[in-house]
């Protein structure tokens, strides 16, 4: 018995691609966009963590800079930050000039004389613990994650060093530690929080312009600082649903 | 079915075995306790040592400097910022924690930036402002307005 | 140690201002590597296609050719990835947990079905009737490897080599999507990074497949003229000009794509178009305008397009098949080095630029990069020599019923 040799390979090769076809609208029908988001919002209970930043108290002293890479052992060498500093200065010829020196840790600088200022401000930077996080999505073996309380964490013991989280992230928080070979980045001082102490960076600053907690708790300082405040999140074309929020963000910063 | 088709498919058949296997092994344990990630991982991160142990715990000890810090602009400032990171000290009360005079300790925060906002804190210009001398020898660090 | 001291050498190089952490390059030469090598296999598996599946039978001299190359790149594909990661060991995590949501998780599995069961396949149910036949003429231990070849088994019949035939055909159909999925995945691990806008684009990964099909045919071109010179054997000219045919088509169908692309961002010029072109004519002038399109798309284009006019002699026909088959091979490479590198050179802040020294001596991506691309030349001696296609017996024919 012969088959005719165009038949059998067409006749295989539609069944087999409809079956395929089949199961994936079957998998999407049980759970839809179940494979592409990296989290869900846990349902109503447990913490829920946001972060919120004044730029009109921050007078650029980089001690949340210090302080974090002190509590976290961040290398110096040459520098990497899990969280920094940034001097914006726009000039009256409305050139925008930014810098972070060594992160803000060793002071600023302004570039041009005081006349020649128009407008000029500090804005920190950390990792945005963004709840539709584009770091957790893209890890290929799951070493990157959203904790349930909402903060996206490493598991440096299994992390491979591929680096895709670190070019996924929009807003630069993300490194590779030169000796461990794995990604870093800010974890909201993680291990603080479970002793009942506050994140580093947030006790350090001087001036109380970084603010954290837990965002389903209405009375909480962060959503009472939302409730307040005029807050924006940076890049929010991209819809990471950053939990980083700025209060007097200015168009200028990216 | 021809011969080379079932030696292949018993190929096949021990090599996804041997996967399934090394899948079922290699897995940590943990996997999959609160999502696509180790659960252990979450204890592991919060098992890290903290270094900062907030003014609370100092002021167990250091009382009367922190009531003369509780009187002045420097109220709300957490005493490790310029001290540094406590945990050592609290450990064994003999372990000094090393602090610099010079002022560019102060000068941190201090200094005149057109960016900082005059009404949130104080600046100085350091060439004018007393130069040559250190700033606490006139202000007191944990009561400083004079 | 020298990775630190060339970050603190960049550091005197930022042009601009960056995010700190973006001072370093984490994608380095061996992620240029890796899409190069699969680009050529999938290239090289596609001409192999284009002779069994669409009957184009100009093509057949390099049909064995094209698949061993295929095969000797594709057992050297991860090797650039395992290299470059931080922790190399754990890099068997992606097969035992990957992370659906990810492109790279599926990685591992389109590389072991793609080698397991279209390229390895397809080649022993071709050569499966040649190895039985050369178990039995060799002695000792090449006797033995020829036999664990065939898996032991030793049917030399008619209907058995019919069998291999018609299955051989159907993985070779079942092998086009999964060549399109084992480059278009790359192309969409670049295009579905919403952060960075030189590669978040929705051509990223039709580009790559593209640009991958023309580097594969170019690269079987310059092997199937190398192994007939080495093997002092006549060029069928046929072949040759067949190759080059569908190697301008598909030059055409990459360049109007990677236009399209730059067009539209020319046009569109979004939020991120200022920096992208500050960058494109400053440090990439070099690689894209000169090594890219001039080398890689322009020569080849205009010299393949007058051929298909007016064919000049044998002798010049060939020597410009050679300058041809290097030059795109050597601008599909700056191709990934545009994308690649030029993807991390400017900052997401917008505002500034890193920059990426090649430390071409001691700098250990770029030895390891041109080892990971030099081996597979070896490898398909080796192949070659083991199963040489010039020994093959004809191919059985099939009666049309």
């Amino acid at each position: 018995m012969a088959i005719e040799k165009e038949n059998f390979s067409r006749r295989d090769f539609i069944k087999n691609s409809s079956m395929f076809a089949g199961g994936v609208v079957f998998a999407s029908l049980i759970n839809p966009y179940k494979f592409v988001f990296a989290t869900k919002q846990p349902k109503g209970k447990g913490k829920w963590y946001g972060i919120g930043i004044d730029i009109e108290k921050c007078i650029g002293c980089g001690s949340c800079a210090r302080a974090c890479k002190i509590e976290n052992n961040v290398p110096d060498d040459p520098f990497f930050f899990r969280n920094w500093v940034e001097q914006y200065t726009i000039t009256n010829d409305e050139r925008i000039l930014v810098s972070s020196p060594n992160g803000g840790i060793d002071g600023f600088k302004q570039p041009v004389p005081e006349e020649d200022i128009y407008k000029t401000f500090f804005v920190p930077k950390m990792c945005n613990h963004c709840a539709k996080s584009p770091c957790t999505q893209v890890c290929p073996v799951g070493a990157s994650f959203e904790s349930p309380e909402g903060l996206a964490l490493v598991d440096q013991s299994y992390c491979i060093g591929c680096g895709y989280c670190v070019q996924a992230c929009p807003y630069g928080c993300r490194y590779i530690d030169p000796v461990k070979g794995v990604v870093d980045k800010c974890t909201l001082c993680y291990h603080r929080l479970e002793k009942g102490l506050d994140p580093a960076c947030m006790m350090a600053c001087p001036t109380g312009a970084r603010i954290y907690g837990d965002l389903n708790d209405k009375n909480s300082a962060v959503s009472l600082f939302l409730k307040e405040h005029n807050c924006a999140v940076l890049k929010p074309q991209l819809n990471t649903e950053s939990k980083l929020f700025y209060n007097d963000l200015s168009q200028e910063v990216h | 079915m021809p011969l080379q088709v079932k030696r292949l498919l018993l190929v096949f058949a021990i090599f996804i075995g041997i996967m399934l296997v090394l899948k079922y092994v290699l897995t940590p344990d943990s996997w999959r306790e609160y999502g696509p990630y180790r659960g252990n991982a979450i204890g592991e991160i919060a098992s890290q040592q903290a270094k900062y142990v907030q003014k609370e715990s100092c002021a167990d000890c250091h009382d009367s400097i922190a009531e003369i810090k509780s009187r002045g602009e420097h109220i709300n400032l957490q005493c490790e910022i310029c001290h540094g990171p406590g945990y050592q000290h609290v450990d064994d009360e003999n372990f000094k924690m090393e602090i610099t005079k010079n002022s560019t300790l102060c000068l941190q925060c201090h200094t005149m930036n057109a960016a900082s906002p005059k009404n949130i804190i104080k600046q100085i210009d350091a060439t004018e402002h007393n130069e040559g001398e250190e700033c606490i020898t006139c202000h007191n660090p944990h009561q400083p307005w004079l | 140690m020298d990775k630190i001291q060339s970050l603190y050498e960049a550091l005197t190089k930022v042009d601009g201002f960056i995010y700190p952490n973006e001072l370093a390059l984490n994608w380095d030469m061996l992620i240029v590597m890796y899409p190069y090598i699969t680009g050529l296999v999938a290239g090289a598996f596609i001409l192999a296609s284009l002779n069994r599946v669409f009957d184009i039978k100009a093509l057949r001299p390099t049909y064995e050719l094209s698949l061993l190359t295929a095969l000797s790149f594709m057992l050297v594909a991860t090797m650039p990835l395992i290299t470059h990661l931080g922790q190399p060991f754990r890099f068997y995590e992606m097969l035992i947990t990957p992370h659906l949501t990810s492109a790279m998780a599926i990685f591992g599995f389109v590389y072991l079905w793609y080698l397991m069961v279209v390229l390895l396949l397809e080649i022993w149910f071709d050569y499966r009737y040649d190895m039985v036949i050369w178990s039995r003429e060799k002695k000792g231990f090449m006797k033995f490897f020829y036999k664990a070849l065939t898996l032991w088994v030793s049917d030399t019949s008619p209907e058995s080599r019919k069998t291999d035939e018609k299955i051989g055909y159907f993985i070779t159909v079942v092998g086009i999507p999964s060549a399109f999925l084992l480059h278009g995945y790359v192309g969409f691990i670049f295009g579905s990074i919403k952060a960075n806008p030189w590669w978040s684009t929705v051509m990223m990964p039709v580009i790559f497949l593209f640009s991958a099909m023309v580097s594969g045919i170019a690269l079987v071109m310059f092997i199937y003229m190398v192994v007939s010179y080495l093997r002092k054997q006549k060029i069928d000219m046929n072949a040759l000009d067949t190759i080059a045919k569908y190697l301008f088509y598909i030059l055409i169908i990459d360049f109007t794509l990677e236009s399209l692309d730059q067009i539209h961002r020319i046009y569109e010029a979004d939020e991120s178009f200022d920096i992208l072109k500050i960058l494109v004519r400053g440090k990439l002038f070099f690689t894209f305008f000169i090594m890219q399109i001039g080398v890689g798309v322009v020569i080849p284009l205009a010299t393949l397009g007058f051929l298909q006019f007016k064919k000049p002699r044998v002798r010049i026909r060939k020597l410009i098949y050679w300058i041809i088959s290097i030059c795109v091979l050597v601008g599909i490479f700056y191709m990934r080095w545009n994308v690649v590198i030029g993807g991390q050179l400017f900052s997401k802040s917008f505002y500034g630029f890193t920059s990426y020294k090649v430390n071409l001596i001691g700098g250990s991506d770029v030895t390891l990069s041109l080892l990971w691309f030099i081996v597979p030349f070896f490898i398909l001696a080796f192949l070659l020599w083991l199963l040489p296609p010039w020994k093959k017996a004809p191919p059985i024919e099939i009666p049309e019923e």
